[in-house]
């Protein structure tokens, strides 16, 4: 008998078995054009930015936010569907799968998809001759960072909510200004000095940096620990919020 | 033929029931509100943000402008596309195949061309919404003037409609919501490629030949002819694409409505 996590990670596994061609675009194919239509056509008016010419500056960004769009996408319809129209997590609750066990299964479910894109994208961007350094290997971890910090708190959020609206709100007021603006496609230090505090609170902006670091060979601009530290809290603090809100819905 | 006779009333009351369906809920209303955002998000990133590492840009016609100035009509373009096939795909869609809203509608005198065109006109109501604001952000950065914004605004207008057209002429086809991965992906691509970020004529020739033959090319070259005042007889053959466009899709419409749900 699997333990409990592992059971939730199967059912996910299991049900991805039937959809994963739909995910075929989202994951690889989409970076792969967005490094082409910006990183190549754009980069040509661009030239250099730090160093080094803009496809390679750029590559590290659109690793992380491919990570933290399938890891917030992942989290949105498909938990309110679970609590709300399929009612798994209700099926899961009469079975001696835990609070505990629902949320770290589907959040490994998760990490399992993003690591995938990760690893593909890396392959990728090496043909590119993107990469500057052996330390590149440790993007999908800053990845999986990237990962748990925004999966975990959207999941708790999704948890909360009644009406999947709130979803589209999420999107356009969170998830994409992140991408656009926490040093994907330009430095952050180019932000206006009173809108740059928000980039810094978003996780994206320290995965973005440690992932550029890795694959460029250079310091990021904060210390490592500080970037990693702040992930982990995210990831944490989500954590948290995630397993009391899924404990509070299920007390139905 | 089918669109040889509709009477305007009737389109009107398609109109009215999408207005009165607004008072639903605040949700629906903030969604549709918030969507205005996403293209200015994009113009301040990439047009205003990578605009200041790119500098200046030449125009095909040699004069040399600001990189925001060359991509804010392309997302004005983008924007009316948007807001026209998030009205003519998935909640079109819905409405058809879940929600039974047209097959209570043609329970009345209503027709199918009726509730196409009913739902293109909606469809516009939101894009202009997006399109106007937009405009009225461009001219507040400075990246057009307001004569060359009102010359922009038709332009917007006949992009709508051939959108919502063909986004309604698609859904029609749909089989599920598992399709519209497709039609999001084929939007996104669109988004990328059609001179929006940088001009075409980077790409390979052969690239750039099939950049030509896809909708949001035309729209992005017209949009953005009239609003940096760029004119050219090439603008009228980008016009005809997008009227073909609209026909088209209106006239496909209204057959596989009277197919599916006449029968």
């Amino acid at each position: 008998m699997a333990h409990p996590t592992v059971a939730v990670l199967e059912r996910h596994l299991v049900l991805y078995r039937r959809l994963w061609r739909a995910s075929v675009f989202s994951s690889f194919v989409l970076p792969v054009l967005f490094l082409l239509s910006i990183g190549v056509g754009v980069g040509g008016y661009v030239g250099e930015v730090g160093g080094v010419d803009y496809l390679a500056w750029i590559v590290p960004g659109v690793m992380a936010s491919t990570a933290f769009q399938t890891a917030i996408g992942e989290s949105t319809y498909s938990v309110l569907g679970d609590f709300k129209w399929v009612r798994s997590y209700h099926a899961m609750r009469a079975t001696p799968v835990g609070i505990g066990d629902m949320v770290v299964g589907r959040l490994l479910y998760v990490l399992f998809r993003v690591e995938i894109a990760a690893i593909v994208f890396l392959g990728i961007t090496g043909l590119f001759g993107a990469l500057h350094s052996v330390w590149a290997v440790l993007t999908p971890v800053v990845a999986a960072l990237v990962t748990l910090s925004a999966a975990a708190p959207v999941m708790a959020f999704a948890a909360t909510i009644e009406h999947d609206s709130y979803f589209a709100l999420l999107f356009r007021f969170v998830m994409i200004p992140s991408t656009l603006f926490a040093g994907v496609f330009f430095p952050v230090a180019q932000l206006p000095d009173l809108v740059r505090p928000l980039a810094y609170v978003s996780p994206l902006w320290h995965g973005v940096e440690l992932s550029r670091a890795a694959t460029l060979g250079v310091a990021p601009p904060w210390p490592v620990w500080t970037h990693g530290g702040y992930l982990l809290v995210c990831s944490a603090a989500g954590l948290w919020w995630a397993y009391a809100a899924f404990g509070k819905r299920l007390q139905d | 033929m089918l669109a040889a006779r509709f009477s305007p009333s009737r389109v009107g009351a398609v109109v009215n029931r999408n207005v009165g369906a607004l008072r639903s809920g605040p949700s629906y209303w903030l969604v549709l509100v918030s969507g205005f955002f996403e293209p200015v998000l994009y113009l301040l990133s990439i047009g205003v943000g990578v605009g200041a590492l790119v500098g200046d840009l030449a125009l095909p016609g040699g004069r040399v402008v600001d990189y925001a100035v060359f991509v804010a009509p392309a997302m004005l373009a983008v924007s009316a596309m948007s807001g026209a096939l998030s009205e003519t795909t998935f909640n079109f869609f819905f409405k058809m195949k879940y929600a039974k809203t047209f097959d209570a509608i043609l329970a009345t005198p209503v027709r199918p061309f009726e509730i196409a065109l009913g739902e293109l006109a909606w469809a516009m109501v939101r894009s202009c919404v997006y399109t106007g604001a937009f405009l009225v952000v461009m001219v507040a950065l400075g990246l057009t003037s307001v004569g060359w914004a009102l010359a922009a605004f038709p332009a917007t207008l006949l992009v709508g409609l051939a959108f919502g057209g063909v986004g309604m002429a698609v859904s029609t086809l749909m089989r599920g919501w598992q399709d519209f991965d497709l039609l999001t992906t084929g939007q996104f691509a669109l988004f990328l490629f059609s001179g929006t970020f940088s001009p075409v004529q980077d790409y390979p020739l052969v690239v750039e030949i099939l950049v030509g033959l896809t909708p949001l090319y035309h729209a992005v070259e017209l949009v953005r002819g009239l609003a940096l005042g760029e004119l050219g007889w090439g603008l009228l053959g980008n016009a005809a694409y997008l009227l073909v466009m609209t026909v088209a899709g209106l006239a496909f419409s209204a057959r596989r409505i009277q197919r599916t749900l006449c029968q």
